[in-house]
């Protein structure tokens, strides 16, 4: 008998559960905030789902109602990887030790 | 691009932002961890272009829309005030949840383009997948919609709560689950739109009743959900790069909960439930006035002068006054005259996780000057001054005397083992909790009452 494709992508859910829950451990509690920015930023991967519905318009109707779904969520998407990576740079980098000469 | 290759390439991608988050183990490899982050997203982002081949003229519409998102986020980013990063965060958990949502939409009208099969028969697996993806996203929309406002002060951060709320939701919750099965078993698109509206609704009745200073384990849980909206929509799409991210944060998010509820010694549902602070706290306590010393910047600054070690204990009032400038200006003067100084960070201080860290570091306190409960607890018996800045409940005695009392055990920094305690505060109301300190009330301890920003200037005048 075949396996279902579908047990293949959920043995890759249960793993990268896993994963998350060692890594996520790991991070040191002083960076818990650019963790949830820098979640929130990967988990707009989405965006390559709203990609794929605002190119699935033909050439004679580039707009219809999914495709405009899709370029929604392209923009709400884009708005949170750039704001996410970036706001998590700046917090990253004021983030700084005891200067040695002091 | 073959089907293959672009699903290595979403594999990358996935182990890519494995590689984002390992980073933040310390904050040497964290910088580089973000682009670890950054160029796996560009790497699913040009694979999706890729594999779609056909550059019709919509292309230039995609662009479009990215860049002027894009663009948005950015500026977003570069604006926000370090003091305001939970709302930001609420904020954009609503975009990740609402753009969930989105993408069912389109892939529930036009489930062609996504290989599903056809509309009105869509793959019963990928239709299931779906509404769990939708619904999931719906309520992290509304729900962080409602903790943005509260935390914006908007809405009041106070719960609401009425009779038979409970049974409400549970009976909301229960007519998603039969709305979701009709939906598989019928097709039919007004049952799709009516579970949506209906996810929109329980995401806002889910977190009207949670109070203010319990937003560190909403925002966490929120972060959890967007990621488990994200994986659903991953296995709609049969996307791997989406279901190693969705698992990522969902699991991220619900680890960070389980730290900020052990952090106030409360059940998850405790809090999910909500009400907390609402109750009938008023009634209790004997009301007499007990006496407390209070002093001026004068008293404070002779005070820390003549000590030795000094531990900063910075809470959500620092935040609300942003004092943290002047804090750190001030403990430039402390060292300056070799007293030795240390910060400590209570796991729930402030309204979200890791909240006092960011503003510290903002103000260019050296991360390695910052210590976490566990790590600096010990020392306060061998310290001279506590200086509590905007915190309250966290440092409460009662914690770990009064079984009475509704924070009776949650972890507490032992600052009244401290030869003397300054307390910044506004007023001797109680806090969030809605139970007295008793460490007002202690002959060791100092009020003083000001703004925590003013308070911070002036003793540096003195010192």
């Amino acid at each position: 008998m075949e396996i279902d494709p579908f047990i293949f992508r959920l043995s890759i859910f249960i793993l990268s559960i896993f994963i998350g829950y060692y890594v996520v451990w790991s991070v040191t509690p002083s960076l818990h905030t650019p963790l949830m920015s820098v979640t929130n930023a990967i988990s707009s991967v989405i965006i390559v789902g709203a990609i794929i519905a605002g190119l699935a318009g033909n050439s004679e109707s580039i707009f219809n109602a999914s495709s405009i779904f899709g370029f929604l969520a392209i923009s709400l998407a884009a708005i949170n990887i750039f704001g996410g990576f970036l706001v998590t740079q700046r917090m990253l980098q004021m983030y700084k030790k005891k200067k040695k000469d002091k | 691009m073959s089907a293959n290759l672009s699903a290595i390439f979403y594999l990358i991608s996935g182990i890519l932002f494995i590689l984002a988050l390992r980073g933040l183990s310390s904050p040497e490899t964290s910088r580089q961890g973000n682009l670890f982050g950054i160029l796996g997203m560009i790497i699913a982002i040009t694979v999706t272009f890729l594999s779609i081949g056909s550059f019709s003229s919509g292309f230039i519409y995609v662009l479009i829309f990215l860049l002027v998102g894009g663009l948005v986020g950015a500026f977003i980013a570069y604006k926000i005030p370090m003091t305001a990063m939970p709302e930001l965060v609420a904020g954009f958990h609503s975009l990740v949840g609402l753009a969930a949502v989105f993408v069912a939409i389109s892939a529930f009208l036009n489930p062609e383009a996504f290989n599903l099969g056809s509309a009105g028969n869509i793959k019963l697996g990928s239709l299931i997948e779906m509404s769990v993806g939708a619904v999931i996203g719906a309520i992290t929309f509304s729900g962080s919609i409602i903790a943005f406002l509260k935390l914006q002060g908007i809405m009041s951060g106070s719960p609401i709560t009425f009779r038979g709320q409970h049974l409400l939701n549970a009976l909301i919750l229960i007519s998603i689950i039969v709305l979701t099965y009709l939906l598989c078993s019928t097709q039919s698109s007004n049952l799709f739109w009516i579970l949506l509206a209906v996810s929109f609704l329980i995401g806002f009745l889910l977190i009207i009743p949670i109070g203010g200073a319990d937003m560190p384990v909403v925002i966490s849980m929120l972060n959890s959900y967007s990621g488990w909206a994200a994986a659903g929509i991953g296995f709609t799409l049969e996307n791997s790069a989406l279901i190693i991210t969705g698992a990522l944060v969902g699991s991220s998010g619900a680890i960070l909960s389980y730290i900020m509820c052990k952090g106030m010694n409360r059940s998850f549902f405790n809090v999910i439930l909500g009400g907390f602070g609402a109750t009938e706290q008023s009634s209790t306590q004997n009301k007499e006035q007990r006496p407390v010393k209070s002093g001026n910047a004068e008293d404070a600054a002779f005070l820390m002068k003549n000590a030795s070690s000094v531990i900063i204990v910075p809470g959500y009032g620092m935040a609300v006054a942003q004092a943290q400038h002047a804090l750190r200006e001030m403990v430039d003067t402390l060292k300056k005259n070799d007293i030795k100084v240390s910060y400590a960070i209570h796991p729930v201080a402030g309204r979200m996780p890791g909240h006092m860290n960011v503003l510290l570091a903002e103000a260019n306190v050296p991360y390695d000057e910052v210590f976490e409960l566990e790590e600096i607890n010990n020392d306060f018996a061998n310290t001279d001054v506590a200086f509590v800045i905007g915190a309250n409940d966290v440092t409460n005695p009662v914690a770990k005397t009064d079984p009475q009392s509704p924070i009776y055990g949650m972890p507490v920094l032992d600052v009244e083992k401290c030869k003397s305690v300054l307390f910044v505060k506004r007023s001797l109301s109680p806090g969030y909790a809605g139970i007295d300190n008793e460490l007002f009330y202690r002959d060791n301890t100092l009020m003083l009452f000001s703004d925590a920003k003013k308070m911070t200037e002036d003793i540096t005048k003195n010192l």
